[in-house]
């Protein structure tokens, strides 16, 4: 718990010495500002200049203040190019604020800063966009199957998901500050290394009772044994493995868009 | 008087439409800029386009259908990839009008809902990449500033993208929805084909293609294609029973 006291002590915005604590002011304008990380991500500098936005409130901490020259040189380190998943994307500003607090050589910040990029975005797809996005639509899916009211399926994903996204983002803003440059101690953690395992399990068996249920209320519910529901049945498994063998060749999405624009074309001109 | 009150009626129509937009906007900025917390997710932003316009099972319905295929798109990095949220909120007020009163959406209307919210997650996409062009072509001339550490430079290279990707999401539902939505009203007018027969279409095809994402997804992982397989069956008894 040392982080948190570390996080919880000290006056907001006061410029202080190396090692200053960061104060609950100051925390919570840096997670507010990481919820926006991505606000002005581009093809040059990618996230960077959002980094750069996100550490600004402990670098008003430097010696010197706002005017002086070390916040300034801090920031301009801070906005340059920058590559990570936006959730761990916290884990870097953690840690670069730390680094720039604790007053660090620029080289040593500069190279730390490059070889950060790499695994914050290998491992924040991995465990977000591949597994914990998915799964928890399909939970989404599964509550909609199992006939609950529009408000029953929006808040129950929407309160599953974030629960993981903020609590992500909130340990990566800690554990950056707690680990500083030895973040890389902090990416070692178990859900970050087998986490998307046991996710990607959990989401296919999710994924596999949420689909006959899902279809069956969308399709009108209704018994089973008609033509209609066993048509279903039978046609999506065969679609599902063609999509399958058109795997890196094709989107799903295209291929229902054509279908669906004949499906109209043919409905309204005939 | 009559073209009076046909301009009239045109305008109202366009005015109803402004909080829908924003509804869009929101949703398109939830997508990459902020906060990320996926109510910019079809399933989500669906069922709000719905309420909005006055039927939110209809726009669940429609939200389950896209999210189907919203499975098997990954946002990953600096790939292009379809931008749901303003489009679902096209797609969830297109699901609405269609269902007039009734529980679910009219099959036409579902149809059309689904294939106007791909090709507008599609256009989106499209908007999204221009997007990130203008805000590098905008940065570009501050760079100098930017290494000098000036924190104005920093902040208002971020409120420009935030503003300008809440204005792209607003611009692309008004766009898509003022021609999607007399389309959908002329549509309707004209199915032709059994409801039944459409609803399969849908949802066939969008459930084949959440069954290959899963499949895909997960392939790597040892074990999973058994325990879906096996999941799969399970919930198909389940159907089976409760049916």
């Amino acid at each position: 718990m040392a982080d948190t006291e570390t996080f919880a002590s000290g006056p907001s915005g006061t410029p202080s010495g190396p090692r200053a604590p960061l104060d609950r002011a100051t925390h919570l304008r840096m997670f507010v500002r990481c919820l926006a990380v991505q606000g002005s991500w581009n093809y040059e500098l990618l996230v960077g200049n959002g980094i750069g936005f996100c550490v600004e409130p402990a670098l008003r901490r430097l010696p010197g203040g706002v005017d002086g020259p070390a916040y300034n040189a801090a920031l301009a380190r801070q906005c340059t190019y920058f590559n990570a998943h936006p959730y761990l994307a916290s884990l870097a500003v953690g840690s670069l604020a730390r680094a720039e607090i604790d007053m660090t050589p620029p080289e040593k910040i500069e190279r730390f800063r490059k070889a950060l990029c790499g695994p914050l975005g290998s491992v924040g797809d991995r465990l977000v966009w591949a597994a914990w996005l998915p799964a928890c639509s399909l939970v989404g899916l599964l509550i909609f199957g199992l006939g609950a009211s529009p408000l029953g399926v929006v808040v129950g994903f929407l309160l599953l998901y974030n629960i993981g996204h903020l609590v992500l983002r909130n340990w990566g803003l800690r554990a950056g500050w707690q680990h500083g440059l030895r973040v890389a101690s902090a990416l070692g953690a178990p859900v970050l290394q087998h986490g998307p395992r046991y996710i990607g399990r959990v989401a296919a068996v999710v994924g596999g009772l949420a689909l006959p249920f899902a279809v069956h209320r969308a399709i009108g519910g209704g018994p089973v044994n008609t033509p209609v529901p066993l048509s279903v049945a039978f046609f999506t498994p065969v679609l599902a493995v063609g999509l399958v063998r058109l795997h890196g060749r094709i989107e799903g999405w295209r291929i229902v868009f054509v279908i669906l624009s004949a499906l109209v074309l043919y409905s309204v001109v005939r | 008087m009559l073209n009076d009150a046909v301009n009239a009626s045109v305008v109202a129509r366009v005015v109803d439409l402004v909080p829908l937009s924003l509804l869009g906007g929101v949703l398109g900025l939830d997508v990459v800029s902020f906060p990320q917390a996926m109510i910019s997710r079809p399933i989500v932003a669906c069922t709000l386009g719905g309420t909005f316009a006055g039927d939110a099972v209809a726009g669940l319905i429609c939200g389950a259908a896209l999210e189907c295929l919203a499975v098997e798109s990954l946002p990953v990095g600096a790939s292009r990839y379809p931008e749901w949220g303003s489009a679902s909120a096209v797609a969830g007020v297109i699901a609405a009008q269609g269902a007039a009163g009734s529980i679910i959406p009219q099959a036409g209307s579902l149809a059309i809902a689904v294939m106007i919210g791909i090709f507008t997650a599609w256009i989106g996409g499209w908007t999204m990449v221009r997007h990130r062009r203008m805000i590098a072509s905008w940065a570009r001339p501050r760079l100098e500033l930017l290494a000098a550490g000036n924190v104005r430079t920093v902040m208002s290279l971020q409120l420009y993208g935030l503003t300008f990707d809440f204005l792209r999401g607003t611009l692309l539902t008004l766009v898509m929805l003022i021609p999607t939505l007399w389309f959908t009203d002329w549509a309707n007018a004209h199915w032709n084909l059994n409801g039944d027969i459409t609803k399969a279409v849908v949802v066939t095809s969008v459930a084949a293609v959440a069954a290959s994402a899963i499949w895909k997804d997960f392939h790597a992982i040892a074990g999973t294609r058994r325990l879906f397989l096996a999941a799969l069956a399970l919930g198909t008894v389940g159907v089976m029973m409760r049916g």
